[in-house]
């Protein structure tokens, strides 16, 4: 019998032994903490100003609903919301429209597709300021396209969307749009790539020709990637500040504003941090309203799995 | 689009006009995003007069640096004329730390759900999943009333601060995903062979993590480099990062427009996330594809 | 090497049991199989042997300690995972060598230990290599490795050859029965596949939702089954169970077998020893492997547990060595083993002898084996 070497059993058990069970949990404390205090914790707060009277400064006194029926019977409010809706709605449908195109045509076995592909996304590296300054400034009313548009002999076009207070909110999509697309695009792209072959042989074996293939088989069968597109699409919408900021800042006038900026303007730049807050908690409702319906149906089919 | 599929279709007139139109729409869309990027540049190395003369894509009769020199050193950004350069330096000690430290955090926690399953932890997890959606609007106001107790408002620190405990809920998520695809019993069989929590942690898993670790790097840079909410709520003065800068350099109202010095500035914001866009594309697109993989 | 026992091993997922009761005692030095179809709770009593999961009720003793609150890297068990569980980042070297590492073991010993058992397994050369250039047997080797280099009381091998092709297993399956003759030590190991069970095995243990079956040496679960579901998961191809009736005949008892040729055939059997006083005129299960059904041969007739049939020729399925009949009686397709050479044809009459020494009876209701005897 071949004899190795035995290892002697460690039987003395160290402080750190019986510490181990409690490691993974000891581990995880902090970001616990972090989360219970500062995610969790500060909505609550902001919901219990929203319910005070507090100005420049906190002040905890409770009335009700008051703040609300301000938010919902100011003007600008209405404004912002409606923009939203505007904005967000335009924002999504283009992005997924424009991304779905270009997913199609570049699932056509491109020999350039690697250049196209990062050319397409390399707008998402860029903050929303850099897009919105280069935004602001191609939709410049007298020097930018209208100029350009001009010189090229269409002496009538003008375009002043920027300081138009009717189409100011659409310089946003634009700009929204162009940053975007590229994201939707790889999304949708992934999509096609994850299609099993077998259901698209069998397509051309029925005869199928390939606009067809696409529109009746593939296209329907990335509903999962549509849901996940129009949802990640929304959250930005509804986050959207940085761009408004730099582009128009809201104007002119408040007529491109959006929740975002309303918070910000009324929460610091004009000290009523009751009516900032409660604007916030409206737009954290809505945020809600969107995300938990989506969780809960993504960890249900994983659980079904 | 497999390549039977291409076999399948044959090299008719029509199906070469069809790929002609493919290829011709592709590269009108490569305009399409290429023409800002190049409007900037074009912009940025004319002279204001050739701006005034010209429009956004004429050439420019001659080139110059010198509202890249402006936007760099000398432009006026609020009170002061020094140029976006603090301020990039600014954005610089920021991200640094930012990035380290929430990415450090999250390797552990990712290591923690993925390995270390206990009773409650899926249910915490969720809760964290939730974090990432949240709009900051719902809690800048208790931050900024925080920072300000705890002396830190308005500083690099406070800033800091904010960044790393809202980008943990995303670095966790992403090593959480990367660590369940690595197989349980690369774990079983290091405790069997004596390793502990710790161990199994810096001799097994971490050795084979480098692609989630570029991959979470590049992500939170770009995040925290691009940021602008914590930025323009939480700092104020010579401490905002560079993104408030601009913003403050291009809304300014007083004087004439340098729309040169604009774009200039523009492109010095953008260049840090570009250059890693350009260098570590593939592992950015993988971080924008793990965020939207959920659960 | 050290002596396993395990204790009424109860184990609940939540709500769920998996394990019902389990109590099997290891001799030291010997090869256990665990064995049984997905889903019957070998592998959660392998994870609570290496201590991987925790007891919900019941004791484990390796030698003279009791283990229960003992964890893995205390118990001095090695293990040899389905997918090798080898450290990518990992040289093969540092791969048999880390356990050791963790345990503070001087260098020198580790070096000797590394080549010993580099040579024992023939892996010498693949040392310096990482686990991802290595082969699928080549990489099984090195997981036995790890576990050897460890020399520890208890091996435990979790389905180690189900990622390896059939040639590669079936070789596989013989060094790990040499590697076992060389060290001795016990071992206890997991697998479905009853082929494996057999011809590893010192004793097995058969399982099926959580409860022990049967735990026996394979030739006694082989010929002497406790009950329906063992003596139809050991052996390939399966025992036929042919629903029959015992009846009285001139002689003793016979069994009513109907083939399709002829009204039905009464098959006598020999009683002796056979206690089937209760059973008449009740249904009953026969069961019969397909080797005990064959061709006839002189030498079968003049032997008296030999009973004739005839049965008509469904499909014939040549392998090689023998060639499978299948034909039905009384209502179930019944295999039947023949010699190669035997004059067979689908829809012709074939004259079948069967074996009625070896045949075993079951309660249809219970599925219990009829006369199970232990101490056969």
């Amino acid at each position: 019998m071949t004899s190795l070497v035995h290892t002697p059993t460690a039987r003395k058990k160290s402080l750190f032994d019986h510490l181990e069970i409690f490691l993974p949990k000891l581990v995880l404390a902090p970001t616990f903490i972090a989360g219970i205090i500062f995610v969790y914790g500060f909505i609550l707060w902001t919901a219990v100003l929203s319910f005070t009277k507090s100005r420049l400064l906190p002040k905890y006194e409770f009335v009700g609903l008051y703040q609300y029926v301000k938010l919902f019977t100011n003007d600008r409010w209405w404004v912002a919301s409606k923009n939203l809706l505007v904005f967000g709605f335009l924002f999504v449908v283009i992005c997924i429209v424009l991304g779905l195109l270009l997913a199609i045509l570049l699932d056509q076995r491109i020999r350039i597709e690697g250049a196209i592909r990062t050319i397409y996304l390399y707008p998402m590296a860029l903050s929303f300021i850099v897009t919105g300054t280069a935004w602001k400034w191609i939709l410049n009313p007298s020097l930018g396209l209208e100029r350009l548009v001009r010189q090229l002999g269409f002496e009538n076009f003008s375009f002043d969307w920027l300081v138009n207070a009717d189409m100011s909110i659409y310089t946003v999509v634009i700009a929204g749009v162009w940053q975007s697309s590229g994201f939707v695009m790889a999304l949708f792209l992934a999509g096609l790539r994850g299609i099993d072959d077998a259901i698209i042989k069998a397509a051309q074996v029925d005869g199928a020709s390939l606009p067809r293939i696409y529109w009746r088989i593939i296209i329907p069968s990335m509903r999962p990637v549509f849901f996940s597109a129009v949802i990640i699409l929304s959250h930005i919408a509804i986050k959207s500040f940085d761009l408004v900021m730099v582009l128009t800042r809201g104007g002119p006038g408040y007529s491109s504003d959006l929740p975002a900026t309303f918070m910000y303007a009324f929460a610091f730049t004009r000290s009523r941090l009751a009516f900032g807050a409660a604007s916030a908690m409206v737009m954290f409702g809505a945020v809600m309203a969107i995300i938990i319906p989506y969780l809960y149906s993504e960890l249900r089919v994983k659980r079904n799995e | 689009m497999n390549d039977q599929m291409i076999q399948a279709v044959p090299n008719t007139p029509g199906v070469i006009a069809g790929r002609i139109f493919i290829y011709g729409l592709l590269i009108l869309m490569t305009f399409y995003f290429l023409l800002p990027l190049i409007v900037m540049v074009l912009t940025s190395l004319k002279t204001m007069d050739d701006i005034r003369s010209g429009n956004l894509i004429s050439w420019p009769t001659e080139f110059t640096l010198d509202a890249w020199k402006a936007a760099w050193g000398s432009a006026c950004i609020a009170v002061e004329c020094n140029g976006v350069k603090t301020y990039f330096w600014n954005s610089v000690k920021i991200a640094v730390p930012a990035v380290s430290i929430s990415t450090i955090i999250g390797a552990v926690n990712g290591y923690v759900f993925s390995k270390w399953k206990f009773w409650g932890s899926e249910v915490f997890f969720t809760f964290l999943l939730l974090g990432c959606f949240i709009p900051f609007q719902a809690i800048l106001l208790p931050m900024a009333q925080t920072l300000g107790k705890l002396g830190l408002s308005q500083s690099l620190a406070g800033l800091i601060l904010v960044h790393i405990i809202y980008g943990l809920a995303f670095t966790t998520l992403f090593f959480r995903n990367y660590y369940v695809s690595i197989p349980d019993e690369l774990v079983k069989a290091a405790r069997i062979d004596g390793a502990g929590f710790f161990r199994i942690f810096w001799k097994i898993l971490l050795p084979v993590s480098t692609p989630i670790f570029v991959v979470c790097v590049i992500w939170q840079t770009t995040q925290i480099w691009n940021d602008f909410l914590f930025g323009v709520v939480f700092s104020a003065g010579g401490n905002q990062p560079i993104t408030v800068a601009l913003n403050n350099l291009v809304n300014t109202s007083t004087g004439v427009k340098e729309y040169n010095v604009d774009m200039a500035a523009a492109i010095i914001a953008a260049t840090p996330t570009l250059l890693v866009y350009i260098i570590a594309g593939k592992y950015f697109l993988r971080g924008l594809t793990a965020g939207s993989v959920k659960g | 090497m050290a002596s396993l026992s395990i204790r009424n091993i109860r184990k609940s997922f939540g709500s769920t049991e998996v394990l019902k009761g389990i109590s099997i005692d290891v001799e030291p030095g010997e090869f256990l199989v665990l064995v049984g179809p997905s889903g019957c709770g070998k592998s959660t009593l392998l994870n609570l042997i290496a201590g991987l999961e925790k007891i919900t009720s019941g004791e484990i003793y390796i030698g003279e300690n009791l283990v229960n609150r003992v964890s893995p890297k205390d118990r001095d068990i090695a293990m040899v995972f389905q997918s090798y569980a080898l450290y990518p980042n990992m040289k093969v070297r540092k791969n048999i060598s880390f356990g050791l590492e963790t345990r503070k073991v001087p260098k020198a010993e580790i070096e000797k230990t590394v080549q010993k058992v580099a040579s024992m397994l023939q892996i010498e050369g693949l040392l310096d290599r990482k686990p991802s250039q290595l082969s699928g047997g080549q990489r099984q080797r090195v997981a036995m490795g790890r576990a050897l280099a460890r020399s520890p009381s208890v091996f435990l091998f979790d389905e180690p050859l189900s990622n390896l092709d059939a040639k590669l297993r079936v070789e596989m399956r013989t060094e790990i029965k040499l590697l076992h003759h060389r060290i001795k030590t016990t071992i206890v190991y997991v697998t479905h596949d009853q082929i494996e069970a057999m011809t590893l095995a010192d004793k097995i243990a058969i399982m099926k939702d959580g409860i022990l079956h049967q735990f026996d040496t394979p030739k006694q679960v082989y010929e002497n089954p406790t009950n329906l579901f063992v003596a139809g998961f050991i052996g390939s191809p399966a025992m036929n169970f042919i629903p029959t009736r015992l009846i009285r005949s001139d002689g003793g008892a016979s069994l009513v077998l109907k083939t399709g040729v002829n009204q039905s055939q009464n098959v006598q059997l020999n009683q002796s020893g056979l206690k089937l006083d209760d059973w008449f005129d009740k249904d009953i299960i026969l069961g019969i492997r397909p080797e005990q059904i064959t061709d006839t041969l002189a030498r079968h007739e003049t032997n008296g547990h030999f009973q004739s049939i005839e049965c008509i020729v469904k499909v014939i399925e040549p392998t090689g060595p023998d060639t499978l009949v299948f034909a039905d009686i009384n209502g179930k397709e019944v295999t039947c083993r023949v010699h190669p050479d035997a004059q067979c044809r689908p829809g012709e009459t074939m004259q079948m002898m069967i074996d009625m020494s070896k045949a075993l009876f079951f309660d249809p209701d219970s599925e219990a084996r009829i006369n199970f005897n232990e101490n056969l």
